[in-house]
């Protein structure tokens, strides 16, 4: 690899665990100083590796760089002695050698206590997805902004408010103990089923880093299931829905980036791997008795990978649609059981139903209504796709609605 | 919005059927039913469905076997949903499976009860 692809791919790679490793070691409310170390490190990698040609092994280097950054900056400061925990200090007072632990083991340990402390319910979701996509996935600033669709200024207020407020309530940074770990779990769940989703759903054109965005996603919650005290059943289940829905990763865009719908998909495109890999983790997560909305979402994943169109499998995403409804309620999971009943009993049965939802500032629901009334009512068809376009934000929406609209005026 | 429990009534049911976890199967109908209020976003809790065991208890130490109070009839089950009205609980009421059975529903509003 040269140098000009090797910095980022390292980025990428090392940024964050590096960053979680200080940020274990400084304490929650030194997370920007971890944050710049480690940013400095790779700024003095680029000077260094582009005159005096790239090191033998470029993470080691990195490791030593960032190791003695941290050591300097703990000696240099007071919270050496103010913050950073006795056993430390005891283990460095002896030869004033202060150890910054870079193992396998203490990156993957830091790299989860962190995901603890960052889904914290004390600062909001979009805040604990932005801090999880700089610290725990090693996005910049530009690239959050981009997955957001906002700009830099904003996403840097946004980070900036997280970490003060993280700091005020003084988050620790540890594995929460066995019994609060169910109830806090869930919050690292939510979080990273949003992460999944801000990617699988993005309004963003950059489909690498939308990709990107799913596939760190995974990499996070698989991570959880690595570790024993956090491989529950409803982590296997979150793993297996998004392994379900990543399979279709190659076959619902095109090449110019435009969506296709689920039913206009090449299955040969599905991704096999993945699916299989989901249906595994889906067996794991059968252990125990909770059914989480995780287990029900991964079963509705599940039925989408098989064979279209089979009464069986309708009729079990509409019960599985029913149950989760009864979970929770979502819009989302309202619009898609009523999809599931029209395949079940028919478009009209289907229409009674969806005009009791009450969506109608909702263009899916628009979308749904005039997919219902295709074959039903052609006029009214095109009247909510019509409604559905005017309600919509995103230029491929549109596109799509477009195309229904013309072949039902054809 | 106001919530409301609705009361399934109905004679005493026959064999239960259980999954292998110990779950009461349950029907496709009632699952439509209950999921499409619970897609209008108006229900609060699925809330339980009860068992054919019981005893009914009176004062002075009297004590009977079986669910029934008076009547034949037993509560097989409730559920809490929230409606703008009444009018509006019985419209659903109206297509519970349980009327299919020869059972009723009772809708009663439910009072909040300080502390």
């Amino acid at each position: 690899m040269q140098e000009k692809e090797l910095i980022p791919y390292l980025y990428r790679t090392e940024f964050r665990k590096i960053t979680a490793v200080l940020c274990r070691l400084f304490g929650i409310e030194h997370i920007t100083i971890a944050e710049d170390i480690v940013g400095d490190t790779f700024l003095l990698a680029a000077e260094t590796w582009g005159l005096k040609g790239i090191p033998a092994n470029p993470a080691a280097w990195l490791y030593v760089v960032a190791k003695n950054k941290a050591r300097d900056f703990l000696k240099r400061n007071t919270i050496f002695n103010e913050k950073v925990s006795p056993e430390v200090q005891y283990s460095a007072g002896e030869s004033h050698e202060i150890e910054v632990d870079l193992s396998p083991t203490n990156i993957n340990d830091s790299q989860l206590q962190m995901m603890f402390a960052i889904c914290y319910p004390g600062i909001p979701p979009e805040s604990q997805i932005g801090l999880s996509l700089r610290i725990l996935c090693s996005f910049s600033i530009d690239e959050i902004a981009d997955a957001f669709l906002t700009n830099k200024e904003t996403i840097n207020k946004r980070l900036y408010r997280a970490k003060e407020k993280l700091k005020q309530d003084k988050v620790k940074i540890e594995m929460p103990s066995g019994s609060e770990i169910s109830d806090r779990i869930e919050t690292v769940l939510t979080t990273l089923y949003l992460l999944f989703n801000e990617g699988y759903y993005s309004a963003s054109r950059n489909t690498v880093l939308t990709k990107d965005l799913c596939l760190e996603a995974m990499r996070l919650t698989h991570m959880l299931t690595e570790n024993k005290n956090t491989d529950k059943p409803e982590v296997n289940a979150l793993l297996a829905l998004m392994c379900f829905h990543a399979s279709r990763f190659e076959a619902r865009i095109d090449k110019n980036g435009e969506l296709i719908l689920y039913e206009d998909q090449d299955i040969s495109l599905w991704n096999k791997e993945l699916i299989k890999q989901g249906e595994c983790y889906l067996n794991r997560a059968a252990k125990g008795d909770l059914i989480s909305r995780y287990h029900l979402e991964a079963a509705i994943a599940y039925w989408h990978t098989a064979e279209r169109d089979s009464p069986e499998k309708w009729e079990k995403v509409l019960s599985l649609y029913n149950r989760l409804l009864m979970v929770e309620y979502s819009p989302i999971a309202a619009l898609n059981r009523t999809y599931a009943l029209a395949k079940v009993y028919g478009n009209k049965a289907a229409i009674i139903e969806a005009e009791k939802l009450g969506l109608d500032h909702s263009h899916l629901y628009h979308i749904l209504l005039g997919e219902l009334y295709a074959t039903v009512d052609t006029q009214k068809a095109i009247r909510h796709f019509t409604a559905a376009s005017k309600l919509t934000k995103t230029s491929a929406d549109r596109n799509v609605i477009r195309k229904k609209i013309d072949k039902l005026k054809k | 919005m106001k919530e409301f429990v609705m009361v399934y009534r109905s004679e005493l049911m026959g064999e239960i059927k259980l999954t292998a976890e110990g779950n009461m199967v349950v029907s496709k109908e009632w699952e439509n039913w209950m999921g499409g209020i619970a897609a209008q976003n108006k229900l609060v809790s699925p809330g339980m469905r009860l068992g054919n065991e019981g005893r009914v208890i009176k004062p002075g130490n009297v004590v009977t076997n079986g669910p029934y109070a008076e009547i034949k009839e037993i509560i097989g089950g409730l559920s809490i949903f929230k409606a703008d009205s009444i009018e509006e609980a019985t419209e659903w009421a109206k297509t519970c499976p349980i009327l299919n059975a020869g059972g009723n529903v009772e809708i009663r509003d439910i009072i909040q009860v300080n502390g």
